[in-house]
């Protein structure tokens, strides 16, 4: 009896948290394309509902009312689960994400390793679709968005090390208590200019969006997939890129913290002063998208290993040398 | 009961997946089978308290050593390699090396696994190290590495710079007569270098780019 009331509780709390993301994983879509719309001076989705806020909703039925279709050359269990596992993996690392001192699903120790770790499988949902699909163009890009995700994955690790550094502990909550009188943000910021750079790259965003580049391999990974497997595919996709910028205000500008502790700041829950910096982040990111040509293959390989890679090395060096000069080094 | 349930869940898939990776047809299975594998020990690990180890597992294994075997494995083609090696007569010279290497590693878990149960005090230097009460898992193996066995452990570090080295001169060429785009050219060209004002007299034509 035990079991089952803890097991209720816990479904209660994903519930509570899941349906809010997948309800912003869709504004966020019609947020992206309005965003992008404004910048070439267009109107965007704006009919289906007021503002167009309920495009994706319209998108979401049309897709599921649509017929799957699987290719018959291809690998049908790999190809079924690919979009399966893109999805899973985007939601499950939901759950270290600290919205306020207690709202957390799991406080665990080793959260920021935990989602590094989930982010990084997060290629296998693209090399099944791309390998599963048996075809020219989706194993052409699965091999691009693999070497991609490998690569941009080291500098980002270095980066969390910078962190990591001056905060002393791999809980996310600590991480974010560590920021009360300073975000990372103003010392380390050429630290999150590459992450959010790294960010893009990694969740396969304009301009590093080779993997789907439509001028080069139609549509990369995604080609042979249609109807429902396509959406799950696309809401993995945002889904992930909302916990990029989850993890970059959690990392860098002092998560559910209010920029001043004052009166009228402190009456907003955490809660959505994290939003708030989520949406800050991802309105930079379609603008990225909207005002960047991409970027060429092996352009973005050298960015990654050359100048990434080496450049948030040195930071390492230099944050250390000055947090054990200075004595700052967190001791616990 | 909910550790036991668990614990004898995550090896039975354990135990499982590591078969299948030997006996599935398709090699392309085999790696996901090893993926899963991989998966499976690091629950293990964290269901033993050891949170550190089991997400480094996932990270460098799962996230990045499987990717390289995915890629070797669908960009070769091994999977019609490895279907003439079980159908042609030859395959038999491959399995008397496994069985014996299988028997060596067989023998060497006996060997430490008896070891530990009935010669606990061989063990004893290890176990005493490992001890850290009330501190968390990553803070007691960073204080073991970078103290009782900082020696071993930049040693291995050397290692593996010396085996990167290694594998970068195996695999660099250089390449003749290949352009390369060289940013600090682009950026430092000159008007008066790039552009040439030519007389062109009629039916002769004129030869630029030489």
């Amino acid at each position: 009896m035990e079991y089952v009331s803890i097991i209720f509780g816990e479904v209660y709390k994903i519930l509570f948290l899941l349906v809010p993301v997948l309800v912003s994983v869709a504004m966020i879509v019609w947020l992206d394309r309005r965003v992008w719309a404004f910048v070439q001076k267009r109107q965007g989705p704006n009919v289906v509902g007021p503002f167009g806020l309920l495009q994706s909703l319209a998108d979401a039925l049309k897709y599921i009312f649509k017929e799957i279709i699987i290719p018959s050359s291809s690998n049908k269990v790999i190809f079924i689960l690919a979009p399966i596992v893109t999805m899973t993996l985007a939601l499950v690392a939901w759950a270290v994400i600290p919205f306020s001192q207690t709202q957390v699903i799991a406080d665990i120790n080793v959260g920021i390793l935990y989602l590094f770790a989930v982010s990084s499988l997060g290629v296998y949902g693209i090399i099944m679709g791309g390998w599963a699909s048996n075809s020219k163009y989706p194993f052409l890009g699965a091999i691009r968005s693999a070497a991609q995700m490998v690569s941009y994955e080291v500098s980002i690790g270095i980066i969390i090390i910078n962190v990591l550094l001056c905060v002393g502990s791999l809980n996310l909550s600590d991480i974010v208590l560590a920021q009360q009188n300073l975000w990372f943000v103003i010392p380390l910021f050429p630290m999150f200019v590459i992450f959010f750079i790294s960010a893009l790259a990694e969740t396969n965003r304009p301009p590093f969006d080779l993997p789907e580049a439509e001028a080069e391999l139609v549509a990369g990974y995604q080609t042979e997939y249609s109807g429902m497997m396509y959406a799950m595919f696309w809401l993995g996709e945002y889904a992930n890129i909302l916990l990029m910028c989850a993890l970059g205000s959690i990392l860098f500008l002092g998560g559910w913290l209010s920029p001043i502790e004052l009166y009228p700041f402190n009456l907003i829950p955490g809660a959505l002063w994290l939003a708030f910096k989520i949406l800050f982040l991802f309105i930079l990111f379609a603008l990225v998208k909207a005002i960047v040509p991409r970027y060429r293959y092996d352009q973005l390989m050298r960015l990654g290993w050359k100048v990434f890679l080496p450049l948030s090395l040195i930071w390492v060096v230099l944050t250390a040398s000055y947090l054990f000069y200075f004595n700052l080094l967190p001791t616990n | 009961m909910a550790h036991a349930i668990f614990f004898y869940v995550f090896s039975t898939i354990a135990i499982i997946s590591a078969i299948m990776v030997t006996a599935s047809k398709n090699t392309v299975h085999s790696v996901f089978f090893l993926i899963l594998d991989f998966i499976s020990v690091s629950c293990l690990f964290i269901m033993i308290g050891a949170e550190f180890l089991g997400m480094i597992m996932l990270i460098v294994y799962v996230g990045a050593v499987a990717v390289l075997f995915l890629f070797v494995v669908m960009m070769l083609n091994v999977a019609q390699q490895k279907n003439q090696w079980f159908l042609s007569s030859q395959s038999s010279r491959h399995i008397p090396i496994g069985l014996i290497i299988g028997t060596i590693i067989f023998f060497e878990l006996i060997i430490v696994i008896g070891g530990w149960k009935y010669k606990p005090e061989l063990f004893e230097k290890a176990n005493s190290t490992s001890s850290f009460e009330g501190i968390s898992n990553t803070h007691s193996l960073g204080q073991i590495l970078y103290t009782d066995f900082i020696h071993i452990f930049q040693i291995s570090g050397m290692v593996l710079l010396v085996a990167m080295i290694g594998a970068i001169v195996l695999t660099f060429r250089q390449r003749e007569g290949v352009k390369k785009q060289s940013y600090i050219k682009q950026i430092s060209r000159e008007r008066s270098e790039g552009v040439e004002v030519l007389e062109v007299q009629s039916n002769k034509g004129v030869k630029i780019d030489d």
